[in-house]
């Protein structure tokens, strides 16, 4: 059976329709030029389950728990469930925690950086650039032989793991749910003011996360793959969906008065040039050597990759530590601690990137 | 005379990068690539195509596929 939304004109669509549905999700309330963000959200996740307090980023994002559980719906639909691991798991849970760090010294994952330049936001270039830099330094090393080695077949209920996980924090967000004035629930933590207080309706995130899961995993749509397969291999079939995304969600922000060029005073976001480069150079190189974006670890996960699945987690665990050690940006600029760690993040990638590789035959 | 590369078990865009190396080597003939996922097949269908080498076969194998690709 051929797989339509893995052709051009699949991820075309597949693209567009994330870009749109993106910009909505900023119009039914989510922060600003945050429709969608994966670092973000899952960092927000992080927050509600408390691995950091930082006040303002608290919330059981339920785009995070569709995009997992859409891949797996996907791919038990289409027969492509296989449940895998093994493939060094430890360096893919530190690149994960490296990733995240990048991320939110930038203000945003890949994704984010696309729909903030598809709000006007002048400072994703500056990201862009940077971005595009990591993943070319990770397209050298593997061309150099760099490889996370084998990951090899193992029991369904592996692949099961970080899909219960997402149930269990599907679970906690319904029995939990927001109290206005609190900033607690059961066990989670909400905000009361910032990004975190800001989202669309649960069912609603919940219902465009579930069908960008679906989606992503059939058409294998990654904002890392689109550079990386471009600059490897001279390809553009990635890269003309997340060119989609990018024209759609301009489109969609102009149509609903989200567009607003500019680099100052950007919803979340800082205009430390330097910073913002570095910090998407540091999360371009981990999502290289990684083998996908924040977005496309979270598809993985839910079609059965396990080491997927640990990157996940150390997204997670780099939250906690970027918030706790004040290593996040916030629209004033970078953390206290923030470039240091940018520096410690690249050195451990080329760390990794260096000395993990097969002789070239 | 075929070769073959097992890509199996490897991660995006490893099965990719050992096939177009493969090619490289290779010029013509017929070459058969093991993957084991979905989207490696696709990958690998897609990379070999834009070197225009043609898939003759594909064949689903354990978990995974065989696939072969041959060039006059």
């Amino acid at each position: 059976m051929k797989n339509i939304f893995a052709t051009r004109k699949g991820i075309i669509g597949v693209g567009s329709l994330i870009g749109v549905l993106a910009a909505l999700l900023q119009y039914w309330g989510n922060p600003g030029n945050m429709g969608i963000c994966v670092a973000c959200f899952v960092r927000d996740i992080a927050g509600a389950v408390g691995l950091h307090r930082a006040g303002v980023v608290q919330y059981m994002r339920p785009e995070i728990i569709g995009f997992v559980l859409g891949s797996l719906i996907a791919a038990y639909a289409f027969k492509e469930f296989r449940p895998r691991a093994g493939s060094a798991p430890i360096v893919r849970f530190v690149l994960g925690v490296f990733a995240m760090i990048g991320a939110l010294v930038f203000l945003g994952c890949p994704w984010r950086a696309l729909l903030r330049l598809a709000a006007g936001d002048g400072n994703a270039v500056i990201g862009v650039v940077g971005l595009v830099a990591g993943i070319y330094i990770g397209v050298q090393f593997l061309k150099g032989g760099y490889n996370l080695g084998r990951a090899e077949k193992t029991y369904t209920s592996v692949g099961w793991m970080l899909p219960l996980v997402m149930l269990g924090f599907l679970v906690l967000l319904l029995i939990s749910p927001q109290i206005t004035g609190e900033n607690k629930s059961g066990v989670l933590f909400y905000s009361l003011k910032g990004p975190g207080a800001m989202h669309a309706p649960i069912l609603l995130s919940l219902a465009i996360g579930l069908l960008v899961g679906f989606l992503a995993q059939r058409s294998r749509f990654c904002t890392m793959g689109a550079f990386r397969d471009l600059i490897l291999f001279r390809q553009i079939h990635l890269f003309s969906g997340i060119i989609a995304l990018l024209i759609a969600a301009f489109g969609t922000n102009l149509l609903v008065g989200q567009f607003h060029p500019g680099f100052v005073g950007q919803p979340v976001a800082h205009t430390m040039g330097l910073w913002n480069f570095s910090g998407m150079l540091l999360a371009g190189l981990a999502f290289t050597l990684a083998g996908g974006c924040p977005g496309r670890q979270l598809f993985l996960a839910g079609e059965g990759d396990s080491d997927a699945a640990i990157f996940v987690l150390g997204m997670i665990v780099g939250a906690g530590f970027a918030h706790n050690f004040a290593l996040a940006s916030s629209p004033k600029g970078v953390g206290p601690h923030g470039i240091a760690a940018v520096v410690i993040g690249l050195v451990v990638c080329l760390f990794i990137g260096l000395t993990m590789r097969k002789k070239v035959v | 005379m075929s070769t073959m590369v097992d890509a199996r078990g490897l991660s995006c865009p490893q099965p990719v990068l050992d096939t177009l190396q493969q090619l490289k080597i290779q010029q013509k003939g017929e070459l058969i690539v093991m993957v084991d996922t979905d989207a490696s097949k696709e990958n690998v269908i897609r990379a070999a195509r834009s070197r225009k080498w043609q898939t003759k076969d594909v064949q689903p194998e354990g978990s995974g596929y065989r696939i072969t690709f041959t060039k006059e």
